[in-house]
């Protein structure tokens, strides 16, 4: 069975759990509009500021919600036996990888799309433009996601997995974190030209990240 | 005709502890052996060795063709287990944990659909697996392994919970698996009901077997 | 002979070496080098800090191709695993040591604990990255399991450091705050400052050299220890059936 269709079950799988579930609906995007919230009320009630942070308030509330969406992704795969029938399915790492990592970005992205709404209308900013705003948020997740999906299958079946992740996590997706807030600025400045660098910057990261993801999911997922 | 399953002083580790520590055993194309002994003799450990799903620490090991030394991945496509846990998800219904099976294995959804309804669970199709109970999820297992088509079947205690009618199907999957180019190594502990299903039978003691075990009868 | 990485007789008389040439290195930092004209004595520090920095990444790249050489399946050896894990220790050590010495240069030269240059982020996200990889060492596992956890992470954190580094520079310069700080790490020293840097650099790497062995040694003993006990239970187990 080739690569793509092993893919296309495997997200499946994933979202239809989810759809099912509704974790990411009823509790991943409520935690980052409250993250957001909580921004609000650390930060001076002055417009200004948050207007000038929001980009950065933006991008780590996506992070920590990646978190999230990332320890929930296997903690699917941990009742059942579900990582052995994983393992015994005969799906192939790879395909493993990018079917996983598709379905967290494509909970990320739904999250993206609600927090950025939020984000414009309590924060008070524009979004001009949106190409290299909407390009960089596209590599930006696909980076977390893939890496996300990484750290996760590499701390899977441990005991300590949740306080693990973030730990190993956070500090890798660092430049994604600068890069994609960047962008975002640039976005709002409404100077594309300062924005595509990022973008290539987080793309680049996207694919390498995604690439390696690829190459370590079977392995680590044996030793899981 | 090339065995399906051969091992030669299987040493297998659990942690430190060698769950395995010396086994013999060979099992050819439509044999159905049953594995016995005490609990914690190592039948698990074996059955999951034989799936590629524990290291071999020492010793040879060869399952359908694929040395699990080097390559306990390769067989995995042909064989099925059927172990404590049904490898399902809770929020998935018993269709689409048994599609996905199938179709994960790189079968069809209609042997899926055929598992469904051999085990008789047509009627809890749409039913999340989450809400069946020990015994409808028992048989869910064994209709998760037949999705796949496998070669090779591993079952682990799959009478475990199962009641009168459960049990007289799984008797026939595993009587007509010879005839369905099947061989199955069996685990259990309910000894006269095993070997009335038995072509031979291989008695696990301390992680150990051996090969010089009771024929009873050809197969 | 993957117990030890050097000769009993070698690593003691690296320890020798490495002892004195702390020493010396010491006495010039101390007395020998000159006072800076701008820093005075604070700037001592830099003959700590910039050695400690440099064996900070050292073991840091000794871990990565540690790891890399047990992933590949045809130089795959215990020896790899150990010599990876051994060098993350000390590098965690002496990336700590780094930021301290750094900050503790700062204050008096800048009038700042920290500053958000490229080096020393990307000296921090290092450190958090070797407390992950020694996160993951301390789980339990199964040596071979543990390895390539231990290996992969180490890779990742490898691929990962240069893109920090390049994309804090970035910001950085496109702030344009770099070149004032940059000014003080690269100052432009000569003489018998050059010389007690670069004496430094060679005292630390003697240090690392002798510490990665001792700890590699202690490692493999520890390992072998355990792999004396598996035998001996499978010795016991098949002697059970045997009364």
């Amino acid at each position: 069975m080739n690569l793509w269709r092993e893919v296309r079950l495997v997200a499946a799988k994933d979202l239809r759990i989810e759809a099912r579930s509704r974790v990411a609906i009823q509790q991943i995007i409520p935690f980052g509009l409250i993250v957001l919230l909580l921004f609000a009320f650390a930060l001076d009630p002055d417009r200004g500021i948050l207007r000038r942070v929001a980009p950065g308030l933006f991008w780590v509330t996506v992070l920590l919600a990646a978190l999230l969406a990332v320890s929930r992704s296997f903690a699917i795969e941990a009742d059942n036996g579900a990582r052995d029938g994983l393992r015994l399915s005969g799906l192939d790492g790879p395909a493993l990888f990018l079917g996983k990592a598709a379905a967290v970005a494509v909970e990320l992205l739904a999250l993206e799309v609600v927090l950025a709404a939020t984000v414009v209308v309590v924060y008070g900013i524009e979004l001009n433009t949106l190409v290299p705003l909407i390009l960089g948020t596209l590599a930006a997740t696909v980076g977390v996601a893939a890496t996300g999906t990484l750290y996760g299958v590499l701390a899977a079946g441990l005991r300590v997995r949740e306080t693990l992740v973030p730990v190993l996590l956070l500090p890798v997706v660092a430049p994604v974190l600068l890069g994609a807030t960047r962008a975002w600025e640039a976005a709002i400045d409404g100077i594309p030209s300062d924005a595509w660098p990022w973008v290539a910057l987080l793309s680049v990261f996207a694919v390498l990240f995604t690439a390696i993801g690829m190459l370590a999911f079977g392995p680590l997922l044996e030793e899981a | 005709m090339p065995a399906v399953v051969r091992l030669r002083s299987a040493v297998c580790l659990l942690g430190r502890f060698p769950a395995l520590a010396g086994v013999d055993l060979d099992a050819a194309d439509g044999e159905i052996v049953l594995l016995s002994g005490a609990n914690g003799a190592g039948k698990t450990t074996l059955l999951r060795l034989l799936a590629g799903l524990v290291p071999l620490y020492s010793g040879e090991g060869t399952v359908l063709d694929h040395d699990l030394a080097h390559d306990r991945r390769g067989a995995r496509r042909d064989l099925a287990l059927v172990g404590h846990e049904t490898f399902c998800y809770d929020d998935l219904t018993v269709r689409e944990n048994l599609q996905f099976a199938a179709r994960a294995a790189g079968r069809t959804t209609a042997e899926g659909d055929t598992a469904l309804e051999r085990l008789g669970l047509g009627r809890l199709a749409d039913v999340v697996h989450g809400r069946l109970s020990a015994g409808q999820r028992r048989r869910l297992a064994v209709a998760v392994a037949l999705s796949r088509d496998p070669r090779l079947l591993l079952l682990d205690e799959p009478h475990a919970g199962l009641d009168a009618d459960g049990r007289a199907v799984l008797d026939e999957v595993v009587r007509a698996a010879p005839s369905e180019h099947r061989t199955v190594l069996l685990a259990s502990h309910e000894l006269e009901h095993a070997r009335a299903v038995a072509t031979r039978e291989v008695v696990i003691t301390a992680g150990q077997a051996h090969l010089a075990s009771t024929d009873r009868g050809a197969p | 002979m993957s117990d030890r990485l050097l000769k009993p007789a070698v690593s003691k008389t690296l320890g020798w070496l490495s002892l004195g040439s702390l020493i010396v290195l010491a006495l010039f930092g101390l007395w020998g080098a000159p006072p800076d004209a701008v820093q005075s004595d604070a700037q001592r520090l830099m003959y700590l800090h910039v050695p400690a920095a440099w064996i900070a990444y050292l073991a840091f790249g000794v871990t990565a191709l540690g790891s890399a050489l047990w992933l590949w399946p045809r130089t795959r050896a215990t020896v790899w695993d150990r010599v990876a894990g051994a060098s993350a220790e000390l590098g965690v050590i002496f990336t700590a040591l780094t930021l301290v010495l750094g900050s503790l240069w700062g204050r008096p030269v800048w009038g700042v604990w920290w500053a958000w240059d490229a080096r020393l982020v990307t000296t921090a996200v290092l450190f958090f990255l070797y407390l992950g990889y020694l996160a993951l060492r301390r789980i339990p596992a199964s040596p071979d399991a543990r390895a390539k956890r231990c290996a992969i992470a180490a890779l990742i954190a490898f691929v990962d450091v240069p893109i920090v580094h390049f994309s804090v520079n970035w910001w950085r310069t496109l702030h344009q705050q770099g070149t004032v700080f940059n000014e003080r790490l690269d100052a432009k020293i000569h003489g018998v400052m050059a010389f007690t840097l670069w004496f430094g650099v060679l005292a630390f790497t003697l240090l690392y050299a002798f510490l990665l062995d001792r700890r590699y040694r202690l490692l493999a003993l520890d390992e072998d220890r355990e792999e004396r006990e598996v035998e001996q239970a499978i010795a016991e187990r098949v002697g059970a059936l045997t009364p």
